[in-house]
C-alpha cells in the first residue's frame, strides 16, 4: 500500500529505493581549516585562504570530523576501515572553490552498517548501509534580482558525512521512517544537528521500478533536494507514478538526475544520462592516507551514548508505556532525557508522559520551541504534576496553572497562593452548594427524576462553576450521587 | 642589524636594472623588506640578501606564477618556507621568474617574457625557476628559493653553475606554495657553495602543521667531516650514461667518477632499470594533478575575470582561456583527458605504478650506495626558441631529474666546471630519503677537492 498510488498497479510493480543522506557534522570547526563552523552569520565573515582557495593553502584534516564520522558508523554497526583515504571529485561550480571537492571515494570510512526502524503497522524494517563517508560542502550561490549572482562561502569546508543506503526501501513511508530514524541516531550520538530546515541534514534518492518478482534493477533515476521529510515522501511518491506510467504505457525510464520542486511538487531534468558529470575521482595528494587505531575506535565505541532502539525499548518496559507515546518521546535525545528527570523527581512514568505528550509538546509545537529551550525545568514540571495527583489542585486548574508558570515564572506554590486555587474538598462546604444548586434548578431535576439520567452532567457544571472550579470534581460527583439519590 | 644589508637593499633596484636585460625577477620587493628591516629577527640568515621565485606567497606581494591568470592577485599571507626564511633573518629582495605554473625546463613560458642565462643571453637558463637561478649565479643575492617539480631547481642550478637542491617530498612544507603536481613538487634552494644551500635548507625543512604531507623526521644538521666524505659508496648507473647524453657531459661526469675513484672512494655500478619510464609515468601523473590543482583559477574569487560573461560558461572559459598560456593549457587538457571515465585506468593507475617500480629502484639501490651520481641534464643550456615549439624535446631535458622526483629522493645540482664554449656543466648528487645531510658531505668534499 503506498497512498497516492494506484494499487492494482502495485501488485505489478515493485518500488525500489536507495537514499543518500548528506549531514554536517557538529564540529567547532570546518573541514579542513581553522574557520569556525557557524550557521547565519553575515556572508564570508568566515573563510580563510583555504576555505576560499587561495593559491598555495592546503587542507588539513580536521580530527573531530573523522571522531564524529567514526561515532556514526559505530552507532549504525559499520564495519570502520583502519586505513581510509581522501579523493577529489572534480567539477566546476562557483560555489566550489577549489575546482573540486575533497570527499571519499574507493576507501570510505565506514561500510557494511545497517539501520532498524518501525513502520506505522508496527512491523520493523532494516535497511543496509552500503557505506559512510566523509566530505566537505560547498559554499552557497545567491542569485540577485538583476540576473547578477553572490557567493557565500562561510558553509564552504563544513564537514559532511554522506550516507548511503543499499536499495533496500520499498515505499516512500518507509524511506521516510529511515530518514527519521537516521535523523534521530544523529542527534543521539551529537554526531550532527541534523535539523533539515537549516540544511544539516540533506537528501536525495535513486528510484527504479521493477517487476513484482524480478530480481534485477530497473533503470533508476537520481532524485535531488528532498529537504524534508514531507518532500521525502511526496517526491518519491510522484516518481514512483512517473515511472509506473512510463512503464505501463510501453516506454522505458531513462537515466537522468532529477531536481524535485516543494512548491510546485513536481520534479525538473537537471541532467540526462548525457550530459552526467566526469567527476574524474583521484586520490587527494594534498593529504594522506589516514590510519586509525582500532583502539581508538573502540574506545568511541564504548563510548557511544544509548541509541534510540535501545532507549525505545527500555522505555517500554521500565516505564510501561505505549509504543506510540515510547517513540514521540524518543524522538529527541533531549525530550527523552526531561521525561526521564520528571519520573526521577518522583512522577508516576504514566503521568509524566501524559502531561509531556499532551501541555509540553503543545506549547513546543504553538512557540516552534526545542526542548533544550523550554522554560519549565523537569523539576518545575514535576512540582505541577505532583499537585494534581495528591489533590492541591484538579486537572484542569493544573493546566491553567501550568500556562501562568510558563508566563510569569513563578512556582505551583506561588501561583496557587496567590490565586487561591487550592482545591475545596471540604465535603460540608460542597454539600451546601449542592443542596443549593438543586433547589436553584426545580425543572432540571424535575426532569432527572423523570429519567433524563443525562442531566446529570448539567448539575455537575452548576456545581462546579459556582465553586469557581475549586471543588475536586470526585467529591463533587460523589455528593451529587448521594443527594441525588437520597430523595 | 649589519648596515650593509641596509646598503645592499638600498642599491638592490640599481643592481636589479644593470642585469634587466637577464628579465629575471619579476617584482623587486627590496623597499618592504627595508621597511621591514629594523624588526628582522637575528638569525642564522641575518645579513644575507635572498630571492624567491614567484609561486610562493610573500604577504602584502604580488604572486604571479608568471600568469595572466594571477593579475591583481595580492598575497593575502605568507607561505611556511618563506615565513621560516624571515624568521631566520634573511631580506627577501625580489621575487623571480618562472615559467607560468613552474611549467617548463626553460623559463621560457612566462607571461613576462623568457629570462635569459647569463653565461650566454642567448640561451635559456633553465627552468622552471630560471629566474632563482640567475639572480644566484650572478650575485644579485646570496641564495633564493625555486620550486622542483620534475627537475626545475636542478636544472636551471646546472645551467647557470650553482648549486641547487631539491629536498626529500615532505621535508619542507609546500604551504604557500602555489600548486603544480601536488605529490611532487618540493621547494628547493639554489645557492653559490653547499654550505649556504645546506644553511638555508635547514632553515626551511621540518614539520609544518599547515601542510599534512611534511613530514615530521628530525632535520640532520650538516657539519662536513671529510673523513665521512672519504667513507662514502658511490653508486654510478648506465641508465644515466648512454649516447643521447652530450658527449661534454659525458665526459665530465666520467672525469669525476675517476677522480672520486683516484681519491679511494667505492664506487659500485648499480641497476636503475625503470629509468626508461620514468618520463612518461612523470608527465602522466603531474598534467592529472595539475589539471586539478589549477582548477581553481576561475576567475571567481580574485585573479583575472573577462568582463562581462554572457553566462556562467563564458566566465570559465573566456577567462581561463585568455588566461593561462599555451603550455599551461596543454597540460591542463592532457591532464583532464588522462582521468576522464575510461582512461584513468589505462594511464593514471598504471603511471602509478611504474611510480612504485621506480621507487622501488632506488630504494634498492640505496641498499647498497650512499649517493648515487649522475648527470642532472643530457644537454647544456639551449638556445632561447629552441625547443618552445617542440613540447617533447622539452619534456626530454628532464630525463635524468625525473626519476628522484617520482621516488620523492633528495638530489643536488653541483656546478662542475664548464664545456669548451663557457657554458657550466651540472652533475647530480642523490641520496636515499631525507639523506640531505650525506648528500652535502659529498658536494662539499668535491667543492674542496674537485677542480676542472
Ligand atoms: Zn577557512
Amino acid at each position: 500500500m503506498i497512498p497516492g498510488v494506484d494499487p492494482r498497479l502495485l501488485e505489478k510493480w515493485e518500488p525500489v529505493i536507495g537514499l543518500e543522506v548528506h549531514a554536517q557534522l557538529a564540529t567547532e570547526s570546518k573541514m579542513f581549516c581553522r574557520c569556525r563552523r557557524i550557521y547565519g552569520a553575515p556572508p564570508n565573515t568566515h573563510t580563510c585562504p583555504v576555505c576560499l582557495a587561495y593559491p598555495g593553502a592546503l587542507p588539513v584534516l580536521n580530527a573531530q570530523a573523522v571522531e564524529f564520522a567514526i561515532r556514526m558508523g559505530q552507532a549504525v554497526g559499520c564495519q570502520i576501515r583502519s586505513l581510509t583515504t581522501f579523493a577529489r571529485k572534480n567539477y566546476f561550480y562557483p560555489d566550489l572553490p577549489k575546482g573540486y571537492q575533497i570527499s571519499q571515494y574507493d576507501e570510505p570510512i565506514c561500510e557494511h552498517g545497517q539501520l532498524s526502524f518501525y513502520l506505522e503497522d508496527g512491523s520493523m524494517s532494516t535497511v543496509g548501509i552500503t557505506r559512510i563517508h566523509m566530505e566537505e560542502d560547498a559554499g552557497k550561490t545567491i542569485h540577485g534580482v538583476k540576473n547578477e549572482s553572490y557567493v557565500d562561502f562561510n558553509r564552504c569546508g563544513t564537514p559532511l558525512i554522506e550516507i548511503v543506503s543499499e536499495p533496500d526501501i520499498r515505499s516512500p513511508h518507509e524511506a521516510r521512517r529511515y530518514l527519521e530514524r537516521l535523523k534521530q541516531t544523529l542527534e543521539y550520538t551529537a554526531v550532527s544537528q541534523a535539523d533539515m530546515e537549516k540544511g544539516n541534514l540533506r537528501c536525495d534518492a535513486n528510484i527504479s521500478i521493477r517487476p513484482r518478482g524480478s530480481q534485477t534493477l530497473g533503470t533508476r533515476t537520481e532524485m535531488k533536494n528532498l529537504n524534508s521529510f514531507r518532500g521525502v515522501e511526496r517526491g518519491l511518491t510522484y516518481e514512483i507514478n512517473r515511472q509506473i506510467q512510463v512503464l505501463e504505457s510501453g516506454g522505458t525510464v531513462t537515466l537522468c538526475t532529477l531536481n524535485w520542486d516543494e512548491a510546485t511538487g513536481e520534479t525538473q531534468i537537471m541532467r540526462t544520462k548525457e550530459e552526467a558529470h566526469d567527476y574524474r575521482y583521484f586520490p587527494e595528494p594534498d593529504l594522506v592516507p589516514l590510519l586509525i587505531d582500532p583502539q581508538r575506535v573502540a574506545a568511541i565505541k564504548a563510548s557511544l551514548p544509548e541509541l534510540p532502539a535501545a532507549l525505545e525499548r527500555r522505555f517500554t518496559e521500565q516505564y510501561g508505556l505505549r509504543s506510540q507515546d515510547v517513540e514521540i518521546l524518543a524522538r529527541t535525545r533531549q525530550l527523552a532525557a526531561y521525561y526521564e528527570a520528571v519520573v526521577q523527581a518522583g512522577v508516576a512514568p504514566t503521568d509524566a508522559a501524559q502531561w509531556i505528550l499532551g501541555e509540553v509538546l503543545r506549547v513546543l509545537n504553538e512557540e516552534h520551541q526545542e526542548i533544550q529551550d523550554f522554560p519549565l525545568k523537569p523539576a518545575a514540571l514535576a512540582e505541577l504534576i505532583q499537585a494534581t495527583t495528591q489533590g492541591t489542585i484538579n486537572r484542569n486548574t493544573g493546566k491553567n496553572v501550568f500556562d501562568k508558570m510558563l508566563k510569569e515564572g513563578l512556582s505551583v506554590t506561588e501561583i496557587v497562593e496567590r490565586d487561591q486555587l487550592a482545591q475545596v474538598s471540604d465535603t460540608a462546604a460542597l454539600e451546601d452548594t449542592v443542596r443549593q444548586v438543586l433547589a436553584g434548578s426545580p425543572k432540571e431535576l424535575g426532569r432527572y427524576r423523570g429519567g433524563e439520567a443525562k442531566l446529570f452532567g448539567y448539575f455537575m457544571g452548576q456545581v462546579m462553576a459556582a465553586t469557581k472550579g475549586q471543588g475536586d470534581p470526585q467529591v463533587v460527583r460523589s455528593l451529587l450521587q448521594q443527594i441525588l439519590d437520597e430523595s | 642589524m649589519s648596515p650593509i644589508i641596509r646598503e645592499r637593499l638600498q642599491a638592490f633596484p640599481v643592481a636589479l636594472k644593470k642585469q634587466g636585460e637577464l628579465n629575471a625577477v619579476i617584482t623587486d620587493t627590496s623597499s618592504q623588506a627595508l621597511e621591514q628591516l629594523d624588526a628582522s629577527p637575528d638569525g642564522p640568515l641575518s645579513g644575507l640578501l635572498l630571492a624567491i621565485k614567484d609561486n610562493l606567497n610573500l604577504v602584502d606581494t604580488p604572486t604571479t606564477a608568471a600568469s595572466r591568470t594571477l593579475e591583481g592577485y595580492v598575497s593575502p599571507y605568507t607561505a611556511t618556507a618563506v615565513q621560516r626564511l624571515l624568521d631566520a633573518g634573511a631580506a627577501i629582495a625580489a621575487k623571480t621568474n618562472l615559467d607560468e605554473f613552474a611549467m617548463g625546463s626553460s623559463t621560457e613560458y612566462s607571461c613576462f617574457g623568457p629570462t635569459r642565462n647569463p653565461h650566454d643571453h642567448e640561451r635559456v637558463p633553465g627552468g622552471s625557476s630560471g629566474g632563482s637561478a640567475v639572480v644566484v649565479a650572478t650575485a644579485l643575492v646570496e641564495a633564493a628559493l625555486g620550486s622542483d617539480t620534475g627537475g626545475s631547481v636542478r636544472q636551471p642550478a646546472a645551467f647557470c653553475g650553482i648549486y641547487g637542491l631539491k629536498p626529500t617530498y615532505g621535508r619542507v612544507s609546500r604551504y604557500g606554495l602555489i600548486a603544480f603536481a601536488s605529490s611532487f613538487d618540493q621547494i628547493g634552494v639554489f645557492a653559490r657553495s653547499t654550505e649556504l644551500t645546506a644553511k638555508v635548507f635547514e632553515v626551511i625543512a621540518g614539520h609544518d602543521p599547515l601542510d599534512s604531507t611534511s613530514a615530521d623526521e628530525p632535520v640532520v644538521h650538516f657539519d662536513y667531516s671529510e673523513e665521512r666524505a672519504r667513507g662514502l659508496t658511490i653508486g654510478i648507473a648506465p641508465e644515466y650514461d648512454h649516447e643521447g647524453v652530450e658527449r661534454e657531459i659525458r665526459e665530465r661526469y666520467h672525469d669525476l667518477i675517476h677522480f672520486l675513484k683516484g681519491q679511494g672512494l667505492t664506487i659500485k655500478e648499480i641497476s636503475l632499470p625503470h629509468t626508461a619510464h620514468g618520463i612518461a609515468a612523470y608527465y602522466v601523473l603531474t598534467t592529472a594533478e595539475a589539471s586539478s590543482n589549477l582548477a581553481r583559477y576561475d576567475g571567481v574569487r580574485y585573479g583575472r575575470r573577462v568582463h562581462a560573461p554572457a553566462n556562467l560558461e563564458a566566465l570559465y572559459t573566456d577567462s581561463r582561456s585568455s588566461g593561462f598560456g599555451a603550455e599551461v593549457q596543454r597540460r591542463i587538457m592532457l591532464g583532464t583527458y588522462l582521468l576522464s571515465a575510461g582512461y584513468m585506468d589505462r594511464y593514471y593507475i598504471r603511471a602509478q605504478r611504474v611510480r612504485r617500480l621506480i621507487q622501488q629502484d632506488f630504494i634498492t639501490a640505496f641498499e647498497e650506495i650512499d649517493i648515487l651520481v649522475t648527470p642532472t641534464t643530457p644537454t647544456i643550456p639551449f638556445p632561447i626558441g629552441g625547443k618552445v615549439n617542440d613540447p617533447m624535446t622539452m619534456y626530454l631535458s628532464d630525463v635524468f631529474t625525473v626519476p628522484m622526483s617520482l621516488a620523492g629522493i633528495p638530489a643536488l645540482n653541483i656546478p662542475a666546471g664548464t664545456g669548451a664554449n663557457g657554458l657550466p656543466i651540472g652533475l647530480q648528487l642523490s641520496a636515499n630519503y631525507f639523506g640531505e645531510e650525506t648528500i652535502f658531505q659529498l658536494s662539499r668534499f668535491l667543492e674542496q677537492n674537485y677542480s676542472t
